[in-house]
């Protein structure tokens, strides 16, 4: 089936069977290896990509389903010499050991700045209406669908904290 | 995974015309399909159908099937007059999951029994009358209530023991047209002797919304208990409405996850609360009606006493009345 993406603001056309999930057509058909993929079942979040602005897992998704939609990879957050205010905290905070799940925690944490700046309240938060503070409690919670089996989560919570006003924390955007 | 044909449904008529699966979010189905547990000739995407609205009407609120676990968790309705959906809708799966899975995919996913996860093993309900490998076997995480000798699994929702603590009821469009409305307890099905049918949906019917009742009174919570803080299946959780007036419980409706095949809700244990003062015997006497037919199969036996340990940590804040 052939069909368009558009991948980090570029038309992409390319010709998928259907079961191709999103995660395989950008990393075996564009090249795109920057997403992980750790588990392929929605479990470890290495595949977080965000689509029309959302994080999903790329690995329990239908390429086919995205016709027209809009893809956002590490790749397009960032680039070497040209590394984005999370990407450079990573680096200075010690993020990562071996770096495997790192583009799906920085991925994954830039759309959790954007939900918080837009008040999306998460299950640790004591009031549902309220906007809750940016707190460690907070963070971990909101990226628990991000697992690193080197267990750098200091480190990635830590670069989190500092990147988030540069990523725009509390920057309320309209709603998609 | 099995090959499929792929249709894209522009219209409802569409989706209702065409012969095979329905996909929405794919966490679920996707997620069987490439075990081989799910295989479906056809699937019909229908992700861009108009259904993804929350809309006010008269007398409830109309969640449309597609709306997001995400949307509705962060919708500002739910979160004032419908708290404890909202936070059973954070307790579960992850932010990227939410984003992604909708209201009626997630009415519909399937057990998280191992075993229905394993197709070199025995399930009766992914291969009716091979047997149930769970009974035996690894049944951590499985029912103590409503099972039956062909089946265990529990209903792996957290979103669905909320609504059913609300009384939602499900709108479910069927191919000649015809709308009908059912309660929870009305949709899901116990095992009994056919535990591959899990709920009333027949073939080429569609789940178009979900509406809630006025919002009750009193005060609402959900309390979930599982393996790690974040990112995993309930043990055992508590959805609750429990309305305190004049030092007395006026009205309550509790819903249970973890615990059965379908969001468990047992009017009895209610009636044993309401026009009661509040008390730990009170709360005792609860957890007895509602434990008295459960039954353990080895390893989630702790799941009996951890229930009564929940409700009455839950009924305990609600009513301000230390255990
Ligand atoms: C790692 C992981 C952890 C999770 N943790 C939790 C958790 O803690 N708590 C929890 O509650 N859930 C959890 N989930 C499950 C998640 O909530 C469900 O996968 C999701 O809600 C399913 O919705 P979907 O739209 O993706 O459904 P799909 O996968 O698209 O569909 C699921 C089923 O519903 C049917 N269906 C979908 N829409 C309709 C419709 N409109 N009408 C009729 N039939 C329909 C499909 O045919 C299919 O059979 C977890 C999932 C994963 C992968
Ligand atoms: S409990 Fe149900 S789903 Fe699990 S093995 Fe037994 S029959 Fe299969
Ligand atoms: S590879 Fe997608 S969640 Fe693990
Ligand atoms: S850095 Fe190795 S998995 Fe996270």
């Amino acid at each position: 089936m052939k069909i368009t993406l558009s991948v980090n603001g570029e038309e992409r056309s390319l010709d998928v069977d259907p079961r191709t999930t999103l995660l395989d057509a950008l990393r075996d058909h564009l090249d795109m290896t920057g997403s992980k993929k750790g588990c392929d079942h929605g479990q470890c979040g290495a595949c977080t990509m965000l689509v029309n602005g959302r994080r999903i897992n790329s690995c329990l998704a239908l390429a086919v389903m995205h016709e027209g939609d809009e893809v956002t990879t590490i790749e397009g957050l960032g680039e070497p010499g040209a590394l984005s205010p999370l990407q450079k905290a990573f680096v200075r905070h010690d993020g990562y050991q071996c770096g495997y799940c790192t583009p799906g925690q920085i991925v994954s944490a830039k759309a959790m700045i954007a939900e918080f700046s837009n008040g999306w309240p998460s299950y640790v938060s004591d009031d549902l209406e309220a906007a809750p503070d940016f707190s460690e409690a907070e963070i971990k919670e909101r990226m628990s669908g991000n697992l690193c089996r080197c267990s750098a989560y200091p480190g990635i919570c830590a670069a989190i904290k500092d990147a988030a006003p540069e990523e725009g924390l509390n920057e309320r955007e309209a709603a998609e | 995974m099995k090959p499929f044909d792929y249709v894209r449904a522009e219209s409802r008529e569409d989706a209702l015309r065409a012969d095979g699966r329905v996909i929405a979010g794919g966490t679920n189905l996707l997620d069987l399909m490439k075990l081989e547990v799910e295989t479906p000739d056809r699937l019909i995407d229908v992700t861009r159908l108009d259904l993804r609205e929350i809309t006010r009407q008269e007398n409830s609120l109309r969640i449309g099937a597609l709306v997001s676990n995400a949307d509705l968790a962060a919708d500002e309705t739910v979160r004032r007059d419908y708290p404890v959906l909202s936070r059973a809708l954070l307790a579960g799966a992850s932010a990227q999951l939410r984003n992604k899975a909708t209201t009626g995919g997630n009415l519909m996913q399937r057990t998280r029994c191992p075993y229905f996860y394993d197709t070199t093993q025995p399930c009766n309900k992914r291969e009716p009358g091979t047997g149930c490998q769970a009974m035996e076997g690894f049944n951590r995480i499985l029912a103590i209530l409503g099972t039956s000798d062909k089946c265990i699994a529990t209903h792996p929702s957290d979103m669905a023991v909320a609504m059913r603590a609300l009384d939602a009821r499900v709108e479910i469009e069927s191919p000649t047209g015809e709308t009908r409305m059912l309660t929870l307890d009305e949709f899901y099905l116990l095992p009994g002797d056919t535990p591959e049918k899990e709920t009333v949906l027949e073939p080429g019917e569609l789940i178009t919304a979900v509406h809630l009742p006025e919002p009750p009174k009193g005060k609402q919570a959900y309390r979930k208990v599982r393996d790690r803080a974040s990112y995993a299946f309930a043990l055992v959780s508590v959805g609750a409405v429990i309305d305190v007036q004049g030092g007395k419980i006026a009205a309550a409706s509790l819903a249970f996850g973890g615990l059965g095949p379908r969001p468990w809700r047992n009017a009895d244990v209610e009636e044993a609360l309401v026009g009661e003062t509040p008390s730990d015997a009170v709360f005792d006497k609860a957890a007895d009606v509602l434990l008295a037919d459960a039954k353990g199969f080895g390893a989630n036996d702790f799941k009996i006493p951890l229930t009564r340990r929940v409700l009455k940590a839950v009924l305990s804040d609600l009513t301000g009345v230390s255990q």
